[in-house]
């Protein structure tokens, strides 16, 4: 396994959905869902809160069971028991859902620790690595609860690095974070996508980071695909709930006091 | 009706876990950094309460039994009613039902904010089993340290009826006479049977506890509700196996 933080050249993996369908009880979140993702890809999900992205994002990384349809990784179902051994897959979750009783450099190596795949001295020189490469240095010792909520998803994605991801999901990348940190989360996206060919798949209502980042983008709501293509193929979609979503700002009617 | 069927499902779950941790057991070995941490926080949170509560419970079952038998003239079964009743049924209970309520709710809380922020599942996606990652230390480390703590206990507690015994005057018996009349009524296979009945509440704090804080949903409010019913359902297992347990070791 070579280290984080060198150049690569593992490639990415390619993600076929296939009418994928999903209710909690009596709520249908996912109504038959496809699409395609390119091995290599930088592919965004998009959509309003409650329309199923994250549902979505969790079928893929098998956290969730579909109730009809299918994911296929480079043309091979999920389902099969030996594909998620054999394609590595990693997740940043919105809240960077990192392990509050570890340390940075405990969470980043958890997964080397865990299943005993390098000697501690190994693990820190990897955990350095994929710290450096998220522009996070000096933070190694510190508690979770000690950083802010852009070095959090940073230390998430530093963790997810470790794993030699070919496919990297994002779930809510830039959430709950200032503009300029949203910045340097899109950034370190992008970066990482050119340096180790991840796939990556984008879910978020952040129509900055979309069309700042993506290869092509997928517009969902209520767990329905309405519109999937370059950026610029999504812009020009004539659907009324796409250029709703894009093109609605609010603007207050009545002038500031003041102005 | 609806009640019935949770209770069922519980149930099965809670049986579920259990298997699934006993099969990862070959796999303790390699988590034994976690065991010895849980095994010393259990310690570190309950030794002083057991030691004032055993210490307490001795002395209250001196001074409750002890003037009663001193005025029928049976001064000499004081050592012993206090000796059998702490080690076969008042240290196992009260000490399990102490733990349920300090490291069982501890467990419940940890593992259900867990699960509630998400860090189950980054678990999951790395491949880490949370049953071998953070059940399996918690059972092992509950399983080694109540039976101790129990055999502490049950010490203790003898103190506490010696001290009681020998500083009250209506009972008015040294510490020699005593542990003399404990030693002729007790023997080491009562000792065994509260220490074995330690061993099975272990489990039972340890499964139901971490059962619920896996099966946790909804915010903080979830959390709480986790912790209350996983102290709650512990210890009503508790009081029905210890009957079931003192039936069959009673043949």
């Amino acid at each position: 396994m070579p280290d984080p933080g060198t150049e690569r050249s593992h490639q990415g993996v390619s993600v076929q959905v296939r009418g994928l369908r999903k209710s909690f009880g009596p709520l249908e979140v996912l109504k038959g869902v496809d699409f395609d993702v390119n091995a290599g890809e930088i592919f965004v999900l998009m959509g309003p809160s409650g329309s199923g992205k994250s549902v979505l994002l969790r079928h893929v990384i098998g956290l969730e069971e579909p109730d009809e349809g299918e994911i296929l990784i480079n043309g091979e179902s999920i389902s099969s028991p030996t594909v998620m051994d054999q394609y590595r897959l990693a997740m940043v979750f919105q809240s960077g859902a990192l392990l509050n009783s570890l340390t940075v450099a405990e969470n980043v190596g958890l997964y080397l620790e865990e299943h005993r795949l390098k000697t501690g001295e190994e693990i820190a020189r990897i955990v350095a690595d994929a710290l450096e490469l998220v522009d996070l240095r000096g933070v190694e010792n510190k508690m979770t609860n000690e950083l802010s909520g852009g070095m959090k998803k940073r230390v998430g994605i530093a963790r997810a690095l470790v794993i030699e991801p070919q496919l990297l999901l994002y779930d809510e990348p830039t959430s709950e974070l200032d503009p300029l940190s949203a910045v340097t989360i899109a950034e370190e996206i992008v970066r990482l996508n050119e340096r180790i060919q991840v796939t990556s798949l984008v879910v978020s209502h952040d129509r900055d980071l979309a069309f700042g980042i993506a290869d092509r983008i997928a517009v969902i709501n209520e767990g329905q695909i309405l519109a999937i293509g370059t950026p610029e193929e999504v812009k020009r979609d004539k659907h009324p709930f796409v250029q709703h979503f894009l093109n609605s700002h609010f603007i207050r009617a009545n002038p500031p006091l003041g102005a | 009706m609806r009640w019935l069927l949770c209770m069922f499902q519980n149930v099965g779950e809670i049986m579920i876990l259990l298997w699934r941790t006993l099969l990862a057991f070959p796999q303790l070995w390699r988590q034994r950094e976690k065991v010895f941490e849980q095994f010393f926080e259990i310690g570190n949170a309950s030794l002083l309460m057991v030691c004032i509560l055993s210490f307490f419970i001795g002395g209250v079952i001196a001074l409750q039994t002890g003037p009663v038998l001193v005025e029928r003239g049976l001064a000499s079964a004081v050592g012993g009613v206090v000796g059998i009743s702490i080690c076969k049924e008042l240290a196992p209970v009260m000490m399990s039902i102490l733990i349920a309520g300090r490291i069982g709710s501890a467990m419940a809380a940890e593992i259900g904010s867990m699960r509630v922020y998400q860090e189950i599942d980054a678990l999951r996606t790395m491949n880490i089993n949370p049953i071998h990652y953070l059940v399996l230390p918690r059972l092992a480390a509950i399983t080694a340290a109540l039976p101790l703590l129990v055999i502490f206990a049950i010490l203790v507690g003898w103190l506490g009826g010696a001290f009681v015994s020998s500083a009250n005057n209506r009972i008015d018996i040294s510490f020699a006479a005593f542990f003399s009349t404990l030693q002729d009524v007790v023997q080491l296979k009562d000792v065994i049977n509260g220490v074995f009945k330690s061993f099975i509440f272990a489990w039972v704090i340890g499964v139901v506890s971490c059962h619920q804080g896996l099966v946790t949903i909804g915010g903080p409010r979830g959390i709480g509700r986790s912790v209350t019913k996983a102290v709650v359902n512990s210890i009503v297992l508790i009081v029905i196996l210890d009957y079931i347990l003192t039936r069959i070791l009673l043949r």
